[in-house]
């Protein structure tokens, strides 16, 4: 039949090196043969040029990560060539889910009391307290309407950009990402201003004035963050 | 068809204890029909307070093993004619010897023969805790204006909180000392009351003469003088749906001087 006239991998040379568009409706098997015939042909162009970065477009195609291994072993097999990226449009529904749920606001009305922990993946919207000897760990940033007086744990899968904010800020603990802080062990004077913590560039949990997160995490502002 | 009442607090000796044996009998005096049921097995003590030690024949553990029925078991307090009962628990078991699922279904039979069943809970948040809970419908917890107290407080709230079957708790802050808040040396109840976020039912100021009482097995309640009871009676009467405004914490001790300067109006 016509299979030489629409093959399933196309190569485009682009300053950022190889871009291989691999069709999205061949067998996987067929893609994969004529891929390796394809490069075959290209290796022995310039066999001594420098390395050559591969951006794979897979269109609607789902790999594995067992195929996408094999992919990267096969084009690395060549020589100077070596993956760099591998796009697709698709995305299985596990992965749509955690994508999802790392990047919701989750918003929970309830006061987390001693002994209890609340986690959510994305971000949380704590309309309440935190009392003494509760917690609260979030995969990303953590606002609190009421007063943290308990443990708090933002970006706990080691985003180091995670922010805690809240109300009334006298936690036990902090910690961002890796990052951790206490208390003083003396007691401060009760002041009524909303603050927020935030890892600064020494790779200190710092505690300041709610409104420098305008300033310092300006990514703030868009709620569904990139991907 | 009563109601069933869990009176707990996570901390031990914070007066669980005083707190049921008093409530109990000025629900009694009020003229409701009450149950008092004390769950701690193996470190029983209600019996002592309200001084019926001695007429313990069959105790909780008989009941739920079948040995005898719950009318046998109660022991009835002859001061309050058939007001009053106990089933008293047994020192000789531990707390694994019931489930709660015998304790629900002993408190549901309890319940409807009288209209207060008052649950007396055991320290801490064990199989104890489970048992007493199992059959409650309202929850009281005792506090005393202590960070440690406070703090066990707040776990037991939020343990009551997952029982579905649980009503929203009540908070009693037990033995407060006045001259101390206002000092600033004792947390302050408004302080307490923000910090748990529950309704509060009532305020005890510490008073020596419930220590006294407990000593002679008559609940404080009793002495009408008392502050303590006055507290306790006030609690009982904010059970039965009466508005009562809290006691002040004021102490009494007026001397000569400034019973005149109140009497020219001087502050």
């Amino acid at each position: 039949m016509n299979r030489q006239k629409q093959p399933y991998v196309t190569m485009k040379g682009t300053k950022d090196g190889l871009t291989l568009h691999l069709d999205d409706m061949c067998s996987y098997d067929d893609l994969i043969a004529e891929l390796d015939e394809k490069l075959m042909i290209n290796e022995n162009k310039d066999f001594d040029g420098p390395l050559v970065s591969v951006h794979l477009k897979l269109g609607n195609r789902y790999l594995t990560p067992e195929q996408e291994e094999e992919l990267r072993a096969l084009i690395r097999a060549k020589k100077n060539l070596v993956v760099a990226s591998i796009d697709s449009n698709v995305m299985t529904k596990e992965e749509a889910i955690e994508w999802k749920q790392k990047t919701e606001i989750v918003s929970v009305a309830k006061i987390v009391r001693s002994g209890q922990v609340l986690h959510v993946h994305g971000d949380l919207l704590l309309i309440g307290d935190v009392n003494p000897g509760g917690t609260v760990i979030a995969g990303g940033n953590i606002f609190i309407l009421g007063a943290l007086r308990g443990i708090a744990h933002a970006g706990c899968y080691g985003n180091k950009e995670a922010v805690i904010a809240a109300s009334v800020m006298k936690p036990m603990q902090l910690r961002i990402s890796d990052v951790m802080n206490r208390a003083p062990d003396y007691k401060v004077d009760e002041q009524n201003e909303m603050e927020c913590a935030y890892i600064d560039d020494n790779d200190q949990i710092v505690v300041d004035r709610l409104q420098l997160l305008m300033h310092l995490r300006p990514t703030l502002t868009r709620l569904e963050r990139r991907f | 068809m009563g109601e069933a009442i869990v009176i707990t607090s996570g901390k031990g000796g914070v007066g669980k204890t005083t707190t049921t044996a008093n409530l109990g009998t000025a629900l009694a005096l009020l003229g409701k029909r009450v149950c008092l049921v004390d769950t701690d097995i193996g470190l029983r003590n209600l019996d002592v307070v309200m001084g019926l030690e001695n007429r313990i024949i069959y105790d909780l553990v008989d009941v739920v093993e079948g040995r005898c029925t719950v009318q046998k078991a109660l022991v009835k307090d002859k001061r309050f004619d058939d007001k009053l009962y106990l089933l008293p628990a047994a020192q000789t078991s531990d707390k694994t010897a019931v489930a709660p699922e015998q304790m629900k279904q002993l408190v549901e039979e309890l319940k409807q023969d009288y209209d207060y069943v008052l649950i007396d809970c055991p320290a801490g948040i064990e199989q104890g805790f489970k048992n007493a809970v199992a059959g409650a419908d309202e929850a009281i917890v005792v506090t005393t204006p202590e960070v440690s107290s406070v703090r066990d407080a707040d776990r037991i709230i939020g343990l009551l909180e997952k029982e579905e079957h649980v009503k929203s708790p009540r908070l009693v802050i037990n033995r407060i000392r006045g001259h101390m808040v206002k000092s600033g040396d004792m947390l302050d109840i408004d302080e307490i009351v923000m910090h748990l976020s529950i309704d509060l039912l009532g305020i005890i100021a510490d008073d020596e003469n419930v220590i006294k009482a407990s000593n002679n097995g008559e609940p404080i309640v009793l002495d009408p003088t008392s502050k303590a009871s006055i507290a306790y009676r006030n609690i009982a009467r904010r059970i039965l749906g009466e508005s009562v405004p809290l006691q002040s914490l004021e102490s009494e001790q007026k001397s000569m001087f400034t019973r005149i300067k109140r009497f020219f109006g001087v502050r």
